[in-house]
C-alpha cells in the first residue's frame, strides 16, 4: 500500500493556496483524479470516483480498532437529519449541514477550530416543498472552490480559503417543488447537480455547469423528447440494443411525462478510462400508476453518459412501470471484478426494489440481478435470458401490484416497503475481500393507490402506505456483505433499526457503518464480527469516513436523526397484519435518539 | 378547470389554543348526533367520527386515513404520530378546534427561530388536501380521542353516494 507522502499532502495545500494555478480542464481532471486517490484526503462525496468508499489507510485495523477513542466533536448548530459527511483537504476540514445549508471550514491542526462559515439566506418557505426532511448529501471541491447546492435549488461556489461565494446559479424553481439535497460532483472542468421533487412532479434533469463561472453546459432529462434527454436513438443502448426514437413519450400515456419525476438525487460515479458518468433516476409521478400507463421511462433507471456532452451512451430500466416508489437513484459502485473466468468492468448497484445488480460499465450489459434480501416478494427474479421478449424485465407478482389490484384497493404485504430494501445510504466496496458491505432495510408495506389532482408547487402522491417488519421478525434492518460476481449474500447482521449510514471499507480489515440508534459500529471485513462501538449523540444517518493528519488515521461520522427514518420509525411501526395486541410492538426511534447534528471524530489513543 | 378558491381569509396564525386545556378534544364533545348522507356531526355541527361497537368507521373516517396518508405522512409521521421534526397531530388536535384546524392546513403556519425552521405549508390551493380537509380532520379527531388505534381502518361504512358526487365536483 503506498503511504501518503508529504509532497502529496503539499500539492492539496498548493491547490489551496493558489486556486488559478490549475485553471484549464485538463488540469482539474488530473487534479481530482489525482487528489481522490490519495486515502489522506476526502475530496469528494463518494470519497473516490469509483463510489467504492475504500480507503488505503490501515493504521487503524482490526488488531487496535476495539482502542478507538473520539478525538473531537464538532455540532452544526442545526437539529434536522444530517445525511452525507465532510471533506478533509490537507489541513482543512468541510462540513455541511440541512437546511439551512452551513458550511463550516474546520482547522484540523486545532481540533476543529472554524475557519470559516457560510450560512445562506434562503426563504424557509422551500422547506415544505423538501419530501421527507430537508436533507443535504454534501459538498463538492475543485480548483479551489467548493460547490454547494442549496435546499432552494441555488448551486454556489465558495473560495475554500474564505468561504466568500465566487458565483452562484438557480438550477431550479421550489416554486414547482424543485429542490436541492444531492451533493454535486465534479468531473473535469464541470460540476454535475441534480434535482430532488419526485413527491412534486417534478421531471428530472441533469446539468452540467461550468467550474470556473457556473455557466450550464449541457442539461440532460430523465424524460421526454429525445432532444431533452441527450440520446441518440441509434448509438444510446439499452442491453445492447439502441433504443430507438422517442422512447421516453411512448412509454407514457399524454404529457402525464412533463410532470413525471424520474428525479436525480443520487449519487455520481465517474470512470476516467471510459469518460463516463453514471447515475440513476427516481420514481416516476405520480404513486398512483393507474394514472400513468406505460413504462415511464427513462424512470428508474441507470444512466451512463459522456462526460463531456451528456450524451447517453446506454441506459438500463430497472422497474419499468414502478408501482412501490422504488427509486432507482441509488450508487453506482465500479469495481473491476473476475465474472467467468475474466476480468470486466463492473458496475455494481443495490437498488431500492430490493435487487442487486451487476452490469458491465462499458457496455450495459446485464451480469447479475439477484435480491439481497430474502424477504423481497413483488419480483421472481429479472429475466435473464436474451432471447426472451422481457429479457431484463423483472417478473411482477401480481398479488404484491397495487396497480394491477387497482385504485382504492390496499395491496397487502410486500416487500420491500416503499423506502426500498436499501436508500440513498451508500454502500462499501473492499477490493481485497471482493465483498460488498450494504446497509439495508428490512421493512414490508401496504400500499393503496388512489387519484390525485397535480398543481405544481404541491405534493403529488396518490398513495397511502403502512410500513412494518417482515412477518415473524422484529429486526428492521441487516448489515450485509455481498458477493456481486455471483449475486449472493455472504455475511448479514440484523440491526434493531434500518441502517441508513453510508458504509465504509478500509486496508485495515475493518468496515464501518453507523446505526439509528446513533452507534458508529466498526466490524471486521472477513466475518462481520463486531470490533467497535461508540454511541453519538444521535441517531446516524451520514457516512462514515476516514483520513489521515499529521500522520494519525481518523475515522468520522455526522450524527443527527432524520430524513425518511426519522419520519416512518420516529413513532415506531406497526404491524397492522399481527391482530390485536401486537400494535405497538416494535420499537420506537424516539426511545433511542433525539435531534441534533454532530460531528464525531475518532483516532486511536497515542501510545 | 374550475378554479377553486378556499378561504384564504382564514390564513391566520394560530397560537397553540390555551382555552381547552381540560378537554382531550379542541372541538368539545366529539360524540356523533347527526348524519348528512354518511358525514357525521357533533351537536355543534362540526365534523366528527362514527365508530360501530364492531369497529366499523365512518366513510370519512376511512378517507382521512388515506388522505392523511398521502399529504401529511412525510412530515407529520404515520397515523399523526409525529416525525423527528413535525408535531403528533393526534396531540395537536386535542387543542386545536375545527377553524384552528382549517386555518392551519389552509394558511399554512411558521415557527422560524434560531434554533429550528417549522414550516407547514399553506394548502388552501391544493386540491388533494382541500377537498378532504373534512375527513382528514375527522380522522384525526378519532385518533387524538382514542376511537380509532394506528394503522388503517379494518372496517368502514360503505361510500356514500354524496361523497362521489362532492368529491368529483371538488377534484374537477
Amino acid at each position: 500500500m503506498p503511504r501518503v507522502s508529504a509532497a502529496t499532502l503539499l500539492t492539496a495545500a498548493t491547490l489551496l493556496s493558489s486556486p488559478f494555478v490549475f485553471g484549464t480542464a485538463y488540469a482539474q481532471n488530473g487534479d481530482l483524479v489525482q487528489m481522490q486517490s490519495n486515502s489522506a484526503n476526502v475530496v469528494m462525496p463518494t470519497i473516490t470516483y469509483d463510489n467504492q468508499r475504500y480507503s488505503k489507510l490501515n493504521k487503524i485495523n482490526t488488531h487496535n480498532v476495539g482502542k478507538l477513542q473520539v478525538a473531537w466533536t464538532f455540532s452544526t448548530g442545526v437539529l434536522r437529519g444530517h445525511e452525507g459527511a465532510p471533506l478533509v483537504i490537507g489541513d482543512v476540514m468541510y462540513v455541511h449541514a440541512p437546511f439551512p445549508n452551513t458550511v463550516f471550514a474546520l482547522d484540523l491542526s486545532h481540533d476543529g477550530k472554524i475557519l470559516w462559515k457560510y450560512e445562506p439566506k434562503q426563504d424557509p418557505n422551500v422547506i415544505p416543498v423538501m419530501c421527507c426532511d430537508t436533507v443535504n448529501r454534501g459538498l463538492a471541491y475543485a480548483d479551489g472552490k467548493l460547490f454547494l447546492h442549496q435546499a432552494d435549488t441555488a448551486l454556489v461556489a465558495l473560495d475554500a480559503k474564505t468561504g466568500k461565494v465566487v458565483w452562484s446559479v438557480k438550477t431550479g424553481d421550489p416554486g414547482k417543488g424543485e429542490t436541492g439535497t444531492s451533493a454535486p460532483m465534479v468531473v473535469k472542468d464541470k460540476v454535475l447537480v441534480g434535482v430532488s421533487g419526485g413527491e412534486f412532479g417534478v421531471r428530472g434533469w441533469v446539468t452540467a455547469y461550468s467550474v470556473n463561472d457556473g455557466k450550464q453546459i449541457w442539461r440532460a432529462y430523465s424524460e421526454g423528447p429525445d432532444s431533452d434527454l441527450l440520446v441518440d436513438p441509434q448509438k444510446t443502448t439499452e442491453l445492447g440494443k439502441p433504443i430507438g426514437a422517442d422512447s421516453s413519450l411512448k412509454s407514457w400515456q399524454g404529457d402525464q411525462w412533463k410532470i413525471g419525476g424520474g428525479d436525480t438525487w443520487g449519487w455520481y460515479s465517474y470512470d476516467p478510462k471510459l469518460n463516463l458518468i453514471y447515475y440513476g433516476t427516481g420514481n416516476p409521478s405520480t404513486w398512483n400508476p393507474k394514472q400513468r400507463p406505460g413504462d415511464n421511462k427513462w424512470s428508474m433507471a441507470i444512466f451512463a453518459r459522456d462526460a463531456d456532452t451528456g450524451m447517453a451512451k446506454w441506459v438500463y430500466q430497472m422497474t419499468p412501470h414502478d408501482q412501490w416508489d422504488y427509486d432507482g437513484v441509488n450508487e453506482m459502485i465500479l469495481a473491476d471484478q473476475e465474472i467467468g473466468g475474466r476480468m470486466v468492468p463492473t458496475l455494481v448497484h443495490f437498488d431500492r426494489n430490493g435487487l442487486g445488480y451487476t452490469l458491465n460499465r462499458a457496455t450495459g450489459e446485464l451480469l447479475v440481478a439477484q435480491k439481497y434480501d430474502p424477504a423481497v416478494n413483488w419480483t421472481t427474479g429479472v429475466d435473464m435470458n436474451k432471447n426472451s421478449q422481457n429479457y431484463g424485465r423483472p417478473s411482477v407478482v401480481a398479488k404484491y401490484a397495487p396497480g394491477e389490484q387497482g385504485e382504492d384497493v390496499n395491496t397487502q404485504g410486500i416487500c420491500p416497503a416503499a423506502l426500498g430494501t436499501k436508500d440513498e445510504q451508500p454502500a462499501a466496496y473492499s477490493p481485497e475481500t471482493k465483498l460488498f458491505y450494504v446497509p439495508t432495510n428490512h421493512v414490508c408495506m401496504d400500499y393503496e393507490p388512489f387519484r390525485v389532482s397535480y398543481t405544481a408547487g404541491q405534493p403529488y402522491v396518490g398513495a397511502t402506505l403502512s410500513m412494518y417488519p417482515p412477518s415473524g421478525q422484529t429486526n428492521m434492518g441487516n448489515f450485509i456483505a455481498w458477493d456481486a460476481t455471483k449475486g449472493k449474500i455472504v455475511w448479514s447482521n440484523p440491526e434493531q433499526f434500518s441502517v441508513w449510514s453510508g458504509a465504509l471499507a478500509t486496508a485495515g480489515g475493518v468496515v464501518f457503518y453507523g446505526t439509528l440508534e446513533g452507534y458508529l459500529k466498526a466490524v471486521d471485513a472477513k466475518t462481520g464480527k463486531e470490533l467497535y462501538k461508540f454511541k453519538t449523540p444521535s441517531g446516524i444517518i451520514g457516512n462514515v469516513i476516514t483520513y489521515e493528519h499529521r500522520g494519525k488515521q481518523y475515522v468520522a461520522v455526522l450524527s443527527g436523526v432524520g430524513g425518511w427514518a426519522g419520519i416512518g420509525l420516529a413513532a415506531g411501526l406497526t404491524d397492522p397484519h399481527a391482530g390485536l395486541g401486537a400494535v405497538g410492538g416494535y420499537a420506537a426511534l424516539n426511545n433511542y435518539t433525539a435531534l441534533g447534528g454532530t460531528l464525531t471524530v475518532f483516532t486511536l489513543p497515542s501510545s | 378547470m374550475k378554479k377553486i378558491v378556499f378561504a384564504a381569509a382564514a390564513a391566520v396564525m394560530i397560537i397553540a389554543s390555551a382555552g381547552a386545556s381540560a378537554a382531550t378534544d379542541g372541538s368539545g364533545d366529539p360524540t356523533a348526533v347527526k348524519s348528512d348522507d354518511g358525514k357525521w356531526s357533533d351537536k355543534d355541527g362540526t365534523p366528527t367520527f362514527k365508530i360501530e361497537p364492531d369497529g366499523t368507521v365512518d366513510w370519512y373516517t376511512y378517507v382521512g386515513f388515506n388522505r392523511y396518508s398521502s399529504e401529511c405522512l412525510r412530515c407529520h409521521g404515520p397515523d399523526g404520530m409525529g416525525s423527528t421534526y413535525a408535531p403528533a397531530l393526534m396531540e395537536s388536535m386535542k387543542r386545536l378546534s375545527y377553524t384552528d384546524f382549517y386555518a392551519v392546513v389552509a394558511g399554512g403556519k411558521q415557527n422560524v427561530s434560531a434554533s429550528q425552521e417549522l414550516v407547514m405549508p399553506a394548502n388552501g390551493e391544493n386540491k388533494n388536501v382541500m377537498c378532504y380537509i373534512d375527513a382528514i380532520y375527522i380522522y384525526l379527531r378519532a385518533r387524538a380521542d382514542g376511537a380509532i388505534g394506528r394503522g388503517r381502518p379494518e372496517k368502514r361504512a360503505a361510500k356514500p353516494g354524496a361523497y362521489t358526487k362532492a368529491e368529483d365536483e371538488c377534484m374537477g
